[in-house]
């Protein structure tokens, strides 16, 4: 391979260089590694440590809700602060935390039980029947009381998808933590994480009137520099690299990487639809994937191709697979949403467009029976390109069941453009204007 | 040639195995393993593949985890009626059977992340785990929590997992309203002509040439590919239409060489077997008996298709027919076509017809007994009694599904029927019973 001869020097070997390389990285890409400092979020992380800080030292209780866009950060932020947080060594040994997650915990009764658990009570708790969950919950936290005076330690309730937990019967969990941390009785923490900015237009008047309305909002105002500079030191290596001069070597390639004039375009195209973390680790996630012995660098064409990847028409690429005849079938419907402005369709009105073509120009496709043509028609039902009109389509047959397609005339252009082999009569119908 | 496939962490030999097994699939299966990366390395948390039936997602998935060893759980939505099935295969396939017992009897997600967590403390990842989902559409169909925690499982359970989604169905119609963690997408686009004929030209019967099963594919291809891209059912129509491609070399009237014959020879069998077997009306087997009393009795053609053997009584017929009139007619041109003497109607005045509203293309209408009836007895040619019997014979055209019953069930004295069946199928029915329909709709005036 071309690039043995680059390592003569080095402490390793190249290929456990690539290996090292790759565990880093995906390890930073794919498995959420925490970042020594939230960039960009410090007033955020400083303000919410604090506040978490004043629960755990002095035992004051809280509520707050993290708010901001999918992939802004939010986890990260949080995490970072429990970090932070764990290192004093009095919070160490004090803090108690609860995970909640809105994904998981559907209702409020698997909520207890997992709180319980987490609080390591199952053995306390035993066999006891409870009135009401509030008792259930006072119970639980009566126990973590210390023997001396009435301190009891705090318990950090950390709730993911907190707009989840809305929706739950009565919101009986939200009240009662909240309950518990208005009045002064066991000191905790509610932290509530959602992507929802109208989330507390969602509590209940007397869950709402109990939290405190703090908020912190993550909305990133990135600017593009910083943004590719975020690009740059998440594809770099740390110092701490077993191979300096790979790693050297490597961050220069980088930073050549991204003064790029084509890689700069791209990444302002992939900036102007979505500043966030995720979209960029994935499209950073294609581009290393390539990275190996053989290819010891991201080209900007790599990142070129790995954009296109992530930027793909999925329906364009799904059209390109249809048979010639489902395709005349979605032309013909093009058409007819074109004459009807939009007005749904059924499969007799395609099928006398698809009539209509065949009698006038065609002469590279034969005609198809009804039935043919009725199972193309379902096909393309079943990869969800047509859809009902209404959903009381019961009593009606099926071939007069109204239908709307859900593909547009930008997307069957496309398509059309890549189709491999398409006669060019059946390019020409669905160019011109009229059916 | 030298290995499409490459990727260090993995034995070369291994590697070849699989590139052997997916011909025409090589540049996914590279993708798919460069982001896989070494057995070792952490993968994306979730990756969603689409593409057209039978264009080898699940296969290329199976090849990879089953022939690199990687440990891997594959779940088949349609056979996951409930959540619970799915949490006992994923906890079976990583950890064994005392892992998926554990599960209480309805399981929640919360349950299954709790005993995943256990079980993947006491028995660390080395490697990467997967999930794959086939046919991940279902998903959309049961607990709505229940794909954005897939997706977001590496978080939840903290493990090296990732999940692997398969579906027919693009990426756009999974999103749930409030976004979820996005995989990464990858495309697997259909096989093209020349890449579909060299895998069907790889299951050749051996006691042919290799050049005369790949000029039979030719055909094959050449009938079906406008309307059929599907390799499985491509593979099905070739299995089935070979014996009678090899009639001529079996009988001696052609040699292997003799393309233009042959071709002659098969392709109205071909063209015959769009309309029925790729329909799937008739079984395989089904359509060997009768392509064999086809050569018994060659002067009578007979109709292959199901449709057109439905029997009926004499009245049924002449209901349904009147039934089929009442739907697709104007009440107001009933006058016209059923009244003899209908005094003078002015041609221009009962033609206006609008051509956009041909009602072959709108649909049947609903109609009134007492229409229906009324129709009924107009085209009939000999005096029929309104007797019990018509009417029990309504109900049971209703119950053929050939007429369906709009109005509500408690409706006794007015119900209001449509008439559920197709031009071709009224054609023939009343064929039958000498009447000529076209003549009495408005449609083909």
């Amino acid at each position: 391979m071309m690039s043995k001869r680059k390592v003569k020097d080095a402490h390793l070997p190249v290929g456990e260089c690539f290996t090292e390389l790759q565990r880093i990285l995906r390890e930073r890409l794919c498995h959420q590694q925490l970042p020594d400092k939230p960039v960009g979020l410090e007033a955020q992380h400083k303000n919410l440590l604090e506040l978490l800080k004043r629960t755990a030292v002095h035992g004051e209780s809280n509520s707050v809700l993290i708010v901001g866009p999918r992939g802004a950060g939010k986890t990260m932020l949080l995490k970072c602060v429990l970090r932070d947080l764990l290192e004093e060594k009095e919070v160490h040994k004090n803090l108690l935390q609860v995970h909640l997650n809105g994904l998981l915990q559907t209702d409020d009764r698997i909520a207890l039980k997992e709180i319980t658990r987490q609080l390591h009570l199952e053995n306390v708790v035993g066999d006891k029947v409870f009135g009401s969950f509030a008792e259930n919950l006072a119970f639980l936290l009566e126990a973590l009381k210390k023997g001396d005076r009435s301190s009891s330690l705090p318990v950090l309730f950390i709730l993911d998808e907190f707009d989840l937990f809305a929706h739950h019967k009565n919101q009986t969990l939200l009240y009662n933590l909240l309950d518990v941390s208005q009045s002064a009785q066991s000191p905790i923490a509610v932290v509530g994480i959602t992507c929802r900015l109208d989330v507390l237009e969602l509590l209940e008047k007397r869950v709402k009137s109990r939290f405190s309305h703090r908020q912190i909002h993550l909305l990133s105002s990135l600017a593009f520099e910083e943004y590719v500079e975020r690009v740059r030191t998440q594809l770099s290596l740390p110092d701490d690299f077993p191979d300096g001069k790979f790693a050297e070597d490597w961050n220069d390639s980088i930073k050549t990487l991204c003064e790029d004039k084509s890689v700069e375009d791209v990444l302002q195209r992939h900036f102007n639809s979505s500043k966030d973390f995720r979209s960029m680790q994935m499209l950073l996630m294609l581009c290393l994937s390539r990275v190996s012995v053989a290819k010891p660098a991201i080209k900007p064409a790599d990142l070129l191709e790995a954009s296109r990847l992530c930027f793909a028409d999925a329906k364009a690429n799904m059209l390109h697979g249809l048979s010639i005849l489902e395709l005349c079938l979605i032309i013909a419907m093009k058409h007819l949403n074109d004459v009807y402005e939009g007005e749904p369709f059924n499969l007799q009105m395609v099928h006398n467009e698809f009539k209509k073509f065949l009698q006038r120009k065609s002469n590279s496709m034969y005609k198809f029976e009804q039935p043919v043509i009725m199972k193309a028609f379902e096909h393309l039902q079943q990869l969800e390109l047509i859809r009902p009109a209404d959903s009381s389509a019961a009593k009606t047959q099926r071939e007069y069941q109204l239908m709307r397609l859900m593909v547009d005339n930008s997307q069957i252009m496309e398509a059309m453009q890549k189709y491999p082999q398409c006669p060019t009569d059946v390019k020409q119908w669905a160019m011109s204007a009229f059916g | 040639m030298t290995a499409l496939l490459q990727h260090p962490g993995y034995e070369e030999e291994k590697l070849q195995r699989v590139a052997d097994q997916i011909p025409c699939r090589e540049v996914q299966a590279g993708t798919l393993l460069s982001l896989m990366g070494q057995p070792e390395q952490c993968s994306f948390p979730s990756i969603f593949i689409y593409g057209h039936r039978a264009t080898g997602k699940s296969h290329v998935m199976n090849v990879l985890l089953k022939e690199l060893e990687l440990p891997h759980a594959t779940v088949s939505c349609v056979e996951c009626v409930s959540v619970a099935l799915l949490f006992e295969q994923v906890l079976l396939s990583f950890f064994g059977g005392d892992s998926a017992s554990q599960l209480p009897r309805s399981p929640s997600l919360s349950d299954f992340v709790r005993i995943y967590r256990q079980q993947c403390s006491q028995s660390a990842a080395k490697q990467t785990r997967y999930i794959v989902m086939e046919k991940a559409e279902l998903l959309r169909d049961t607990d709505a929590n229940l794909l954005p925690a897939l997706l977001r499982l590496r978080e939840l359970v903290e493990d090296n997992v990732s999940v692997i989604l398969l579906s027919e169905i693009v990426w756009d119609k999974f999103r749930p309203n409030t976004g979820c963690f996005e995989p990464i997408l990858l495309h697997f686009p259909d096989y093209s002509k020349g890449e579909l004929h060299q895998v069907l030209s790889q299951d050749r019967h051996p006691s042919y040439s290799a050049e005369f099963y790949s000029s039979y594919i030719n055909i094959l291809l050449g009938v079906f590919y406008s309307v059929c891209r599907d390799l499985r059912e491509l593979r099905h129509l070739a299995a089935l239409n070979f014996s009678k491609f090899c009639e001529p070399l079996e009988e001696g009237k052609a040699k292997e060489s003799d393309t233009h014959k042959l071709w002659k020879n098969i392709e109205p069998h071909l063209k015959k077997a769009m309309q029925t077997v790729y329909l799937r009306e008739v079984s395989s087997l089904q359509w060997e008996q009768m392509q064999e009393m086809e050569e018994q009795e060659t002067k009578t053609m007979r109709g292959l298709s199901a449709h057109t053997h439905v029997e009926l009584p004499y009245y049924s017929k002449f209901l349904l027919i009147a039934a089929y009139l009442a739907s697709y007619n104007p009440a107001r041109t009933d006058k016209r076509f059923f009244v003899k003497h209908h005094g003078k109607i002015r041609k221009t005045n009962f033609l206006k017809k609008n051509e956009k509203t041909s009602n072959h293309l709108l649909g049947p209408k609903p109609f009134a007994l007492d229409r229906l009836l009324a129709i009924f007895y107009s085209v009939v040619d000999s005096r029929v009694a309104p007797t019990a019997s018509i009417f029990s014979q309504i109900s049971s055209l209703v119950t053929l599904q050939l007429l369906s019953q709009v109005s509500h069930d408690d409706q006794l004295d007015a119900p209001k029927y449509k008439c559920a069946v197709s031009m071709d199928f009224i054609c023939a029915i009343s064929r039958t019973v000498n009447f000529d329909i076209v003549k009495y709709l408005y449609d083909f005036l």
